[in-house]
């Protein structure tokens, strides 16, 4: 096995690794799994980056990735965190924003283009109000929808 | 523990940014389940969470820089009140919701240009952190604003409490825009943003969303001036106190 395709298999364990605030979504689909790669001695090395500054979920990310990759026999991994480029709810995969919606969750529009329209993820309806720009996670607000009348939260975009 | 001096400048000016981000976090702290609704007690804790974890980004970079094993914690917990460089606006404590949305708003205001600004260091690890804090600063000043114009242009009760706020707090808004040698120095460098050159926009700002509230800008003269050289007023001591009791109480302990 070449360290190329070896790294790519690590690659889709850590990308597997569940967000554990949104466990519908993984470090893969939201783009919090900046990279990985492989020492010739085999030692990992993991890139991450945080939704927000003070995003409380990174500490377990991290340590969930570590034993993922103990599990699957890579003993010597470091998890490195990175700010730079900020992350983008853009880097959502369309597949993961599908997930988010079918989970109860409206996923979030184009990073600063908050015009749009929030579509309720109960009954598609557009016409929907913020409750609270703050949610239950930095990275959600609070919102209801004025047809079902269902509150439900949205993955706002950033 | 013995603290080494800070001497490197970019050290100092990191702290100073980091110290700004953790008083307010810790200040906002305090008002969780204290807010008038349960959607603001979610807001306060977002955004105080936000500037901790700001403050911590910097502090372990500026632990870095120093490079004598310091970590986070080690600047949070143990320095003394003379050791923070915050300035005075965010250590103020707050008389009811109004006050602290108008601490909040004046400093939100304020950090969109810091950040705007410090996105375009020349020290990628510090633009870094700034481009991040901005997009959050944004949001934590859409939020603050319609606070403001919401009880502002309300009842004839919410504008006088929010008039009264603002001017409670205006007299500590002159300091963000003092510039030191510090300042002045990782502004020449490349580094930093003197904070003179921020005052213009700020205005602007603050004016624009008084107007919208029905509220007068104050014009109080006199402005409180001392917190980045670390002379505070009375009450960051009974902050400090609050916040660094157990690693004080427990030295070493770990979570």
């Amino acid at each position: 096995m070449t360290t190329q395709t070896l790294s790519s298999r690590i690659e889709d364990l850590v990308a597997a690794v569940v967000d554990p605030e949104v466990p519908v979504l993984t470090i893969g689909d939201l783009g919090v799994l900046r990279g990985v790669t492989v020492a010739a001695d085999g030692a990992v090395a993991v890139t991450i980056t945080p939704t927000y500054s003070g995003c409380p979920a990174l500490g377990v990310i991290e340590e969930d990735i570590v034993s993922v990759l103990k599990a699957a026999g890579y003993e010597r991994v470091a998890v490195n965190t990175v700010l730079s480029p900020p992350w983008t709810t853009d880097w959502m995969t369309d597949d993961a924003r599908h997930r988010l919606n079918d989970y109860g969750i409206a996923p979030p529009g184009p990073a600063g283009a908050d015009a749009e329209p929030v579509v309720c993820p109960q009954c598609s309806a557009t016409k929907t109000t913020v409750v609270s720009p703050f949610g239950s996670t930095a990275c959600k607000a609070l919102m209801v929808c004025e047809v079902c009348r269902e509150p439900f939260d949205h993955f706002k975009a950033i | 523990m013995t603290i080494t001096a800070i001497a490197a400048p970019l050290l100092k000016y990191l702290v100073r940014l980091a110290d700004d981000n953790l008083v307010l976090g810790q200040r906002l702290s305090e008002y969780i389940a204290s807010a008038p609704e349960i959607e603001e007690d979610l807001a306060v804790a977002n955004i105080g969470l936000d500037h901790i974890g700001v403050a911590q980004h910097l502090f372990s970079y500026a632990a870095e820089v120093e490079g004598e094993g310091r970590t986070e914690d080690d600047f949070a917990f143990w320095r003394t009140e003379r050791e923070f460089t915050n300035a005075l606006l965010v250590e103020q404590p707050h008389e009811g919701f109004g006050e602290l949305i108008a601490r909040q708003f004046l400093f939100d205001a304020y950090q969109l240009e810091l950040w705007e600004a410090l996105s375009r260091s020349s020290d990628e690890r510090l633009a870094g952190i700034a481009a991040k804090a901005l997009k959050e600063a944004r949001y934590h000043l859409r939020h603050t604003s319609s606070w403001v114009v919401r009880l502002g242009d309300g009842t004839d009760e919410s504008h006088r409490r929010m008039q009264d706020a603002i001017g409670a707090m205006w007299r500590f808004t002159g300091e963000l825009f003092e510039a030191d040698d510090l300042d002045r120095q990782m502004a020449d460098e490349g580094v930093g943003v003197d904070p003179t050159t921020l005052h213009q926009a700020w205005t602007a700002t603050v004016d624009e969303i008084l107007a919208e509230a029905t509220l007068h800008r104050p014009d109080d003269p006199y402005q409180a001036s001392g917190g980045r050289s670390g002379m505070h007023s009375e009450h960051l001591g009974h902050l400090l106190a609050e916040m660094q009791w157990m690693q004080r109480t427990y030295p070493g302990l770990q979570w």
